[in-house]
């Protein structure tokens, strides 16, 4: 559920990139233009989402530390929340990539804001309740069912985020017009930054009792 | 930082039309001798209000001889890109470069255009040390900040090193550093736009201080030694990746009009004379197959004119050369607007079909020989120069004087401060409006124009208009 939630979460943000698809299938005159931006877009969230979440799945395996690793995580998060909170300045090298370069733009950007950084805690979340299971299983099981999961939970969260970020552009392109651009964006800096404190929160909260 | 977007941001150029008018235009006014501090004039254009046409409020500024002449909002419609991170930002200051100082001014024009107020001053010696540039000029917001194009290098006279264009962080107007990482052939500068989501910019060259600052150079000019190239060039990658050579007898290619549609890969080029017969002329820049194209469009001739009507540097020449100073393209990309300094008129040219525009609308004002008083009878020195198009199109405005020490030169009598505003009907024609006409105070030659929530030269956009 929390992994849905989140993919959906991202998807309807405007700065995770939905707009973009709605200027690329207007640029070109055709809806077509617009779903294939939405791959690459898609893809790099995936790729965001792998890249942190995979050093963790390893990690985790080693059963004496897993406490250690989910409360580290979790204060991680919480850490990376209060600097959003704090410094509101955006990368200026996200600025360099072109707007060609789409699926770069969407890991640079998913990496930068703790997209992907807001996952772990609730993948962490579900390993635990997997491994409570199987406690004496051997370390190279554990590692591939945490690898599995790892990728069933980028994939999964992925999918609802370009789900909802597709409705939004195939709304915006086919019924609401350029004007739902500027009226549907918030900004949620804050509201970004207290949600990666509050998933890291209720991560440290559950790994605590 | 807001909660929402600015409302004066638009994502397509078509919502910008539609918007609101302006309510206030600002203009920059200068001191041609320097015995008082150059100002921004606040200027109430709302027709139904009692200070209509009036300078309503007045920035003046600390220091003289800063020279004003181009300046930019911090913030557009270009914000709305998602790649660019800056949704949020305020379309609140004015960013006036002094072109003779090198220093520039941030002016905050909230809560409030009729109380607006310095905000920051970055003193030449911080953009001297951060960029090896000189003589900031024009100003834009876009995906890394604002960017500012500058037309001298290094040094005293400016001469060391090429000019080019600099980077200022959009919320702390701190001076970041050198655009460019590959100049390719550039070595002079003057404007430059560019198409946001093509990922491409455009740039122009004027020439180098010496040949500008203490007056046009008559021998550099007719030994061709002024700008006549136009470079194009990688956005992200800050790469020239093309520069096409307009033949050395078209001197002076100065302001760069791109389609504010980003659908559209073509734009326009003003150039101010041709050496070899006084013609100003309009270019056409389009891109096809990944290459860059630009031809010649259109062309304005000279007009002769008595000895004793001219200033010594044209008796030579028998003729005014019309002297194309400024182009602006509007909103919808319909009609281009250039302004005929020399000659003294306002020309306004259908281009729909953007290789072949089609003279529309035309007004006369001003000019060195004609000398065509405004309808309500009053004398216009100078000619037609900086000229903006409301974003809907209707109302055009422009100013009259080109640049302190030229203007002495080409309008011997003085170019005292004046802004007049034209009615632009949407199907073609132009008619000055007999009801609106600036006074300056005394002293002030007047420069280029913004308008509140935007303007013809200021916006660029991310998505088309459907």
């Amino acid at each position: 559920m929390a992994v849905i939630a989140s993919g959906l979460y991202h998807g309807v943000n405007p700065g995770m990139g939905w707009p973009l698809a709605v200027s690329a299938g207007l640029m070109e005159r055709s809806s077509r233009a617009l779903v294939s931006a939405l791959w690459p877009l898609a893809t790099g969230h995936l790729l965001a989402m792998l890249l942190v979440l995979l050093p963790f799945a390893l990690l985790i395996a080693i059963i004496e530390w897993q406490h250690t690793i989910q409360v580290s995580a979790s204060l991680l998060v919480i850490v990376f929340g209060l600097y959003r909170m704090a410094n509101r300045r955006h990368p200026r090298v996200l600025a360099r990539i072109s707007p060609a370069q789409l699926g770069l733009w969407s890991f640079a950007v998913a990496l930068a804001h703790g997209a992907a950084l807001m996952l772990v805690p609730i993948y962490l979340g579900l390993c635990r309740e997997t491994e409570l299971d199987r406690g004496h299983a051997a370390a190279g099981t554990l590692i591939n069912a945490n690898l599995g999961m790892a990728v069933l939970v980028a994939i999964i969260h992925a999918a609802a985020m370009i789900s909802a970020g597709g409705c939004c552009a195939w709304l915006a392109y086919r019924y609401l017009g350029l004007k739902f651009i500027s009226q549907s964006w918030f900004n949620l800096e804050t509201t970004w930054a207290v949600s990666l404190i509050l998933v890291g929160a209720i991560a440290l909260v559950l790994s605590l009792i | 930082m807001n909660i929402r977007p600015d409302p004066t941001f638009h994502a397509s150029p078509r919502l910008a039309m539609e918007a609101p008018p302006e309510s206030f235009a600002y203009t920059v006014l200068l001191s041609p001798d320097a015995s008082q501090p150059d100002a921004l004039a606040v200027i109430d254009v709302r027709p139904d209000s009692q200070t209509y046409s009036q300078v309503v409020h007045t920035v003046t500024m600390p220091n003289k001889g800063d020279e004003f002449h181009h300046f930019g909002w911090n913030a557009c419609s270009s914000a709305l890109s998602p790649l660019t991170g800056h949704a949020f930002l305020e379309r609140r200051y004015l960013i006036i470069p002094g072109m003779r100082s090198s220093r520039i001014y941030i002016v905050d024009t909230k809560p409030d255009p009729t109380k607006a107020a310095i905000h920051k001053i970055i003193e030449p010696e911080e953009i001297f040390r951060k960029t090896g540039y000189s003589r900031p000029h024009t100003v834009h917001c876009g995906p890394e900040g604002i960017y500012i194009s500058t037309l001298g290098g290094a040094g005293k006279d400016g001469t060391d090193g090429p000019p080019g264009v600099f980077i200022m962080d959009c919320e702390t107007f701190e001076v970041l550093g050198r655009w460019e990482l590959d100049r390719g052939p550039q070595t002079l500068h003057y404007d430059f736009w560019w198409n946001l989501p093509r990922d491409y910019m455009v740039t122009s060259e004027w020439a180098l201080p010496p040949q500008f600052e203490n007056g046009i150079v008559p021998e550099d000019l007719l030994s061709n030694k002024y700008g006549h190239r136009v470079h194009f060039w990688d956005l992200r990658a800050r790469r020239n990746v093309q520069t096409i050579d307009l033949g050395a007898n078209h001197q002076m290619a100065l302001e760069v009009r791109p389609a504010h549609d980003p659908v559209r890969e073509h734009g326009f080029l003003g150039v101010v004379v041709d050496t070899t017969n006084l013609e100003g002329s309009i270019w056409t820049w389009w891109r096809e197959g990944g290459k860059f194209h630009i031809e010649k469009t259109a062309t304005i001739p000279p007009e002769p004119a008595a000895k004793e009507q001219l200033p010594p540097l044209l008796q030579g020449f028998g003729a005014v050369p019309p002297l194309v100073s400024d182009i602006d393209l509007s909103m919808d990309d319909k009609f281009l607007y250039v302004a005929c300094w020399g000659t003294g008129e306002m020309r306004q040219y259908d281009v729909r079909e953007p290789r072949k525009p089609k003279l529309a609308g035309s007004v006369h004002i001003g000019g060195i020989a004609r000398r065509t008083p405004h309808p309500n009878g009053k004398a216009f020195g100078g000619g037609p120069q900086m000229v903006e198009i409301s974003r809907d199109g209707k109302r055009v405005y422009w100013t009259n004087s080109l640049y302190s020490t030229w203007d002495d030169q080409f309008y011997t009598d003085g170019v005292p401060g004046a802004m007049v505003m034209a009615n632009a009907n949407p199907d073609g024609g132009l008619e000055l409006a007999r009801d609106y006409w600036v006074n300056f105070p005394d002293g002030y030659r007047a420069h280029q124009i913004r308008l509140d929530g935007g303007d013809c030269s200021t916006d660029s956009f991310c998505y088309p208009s459907v």
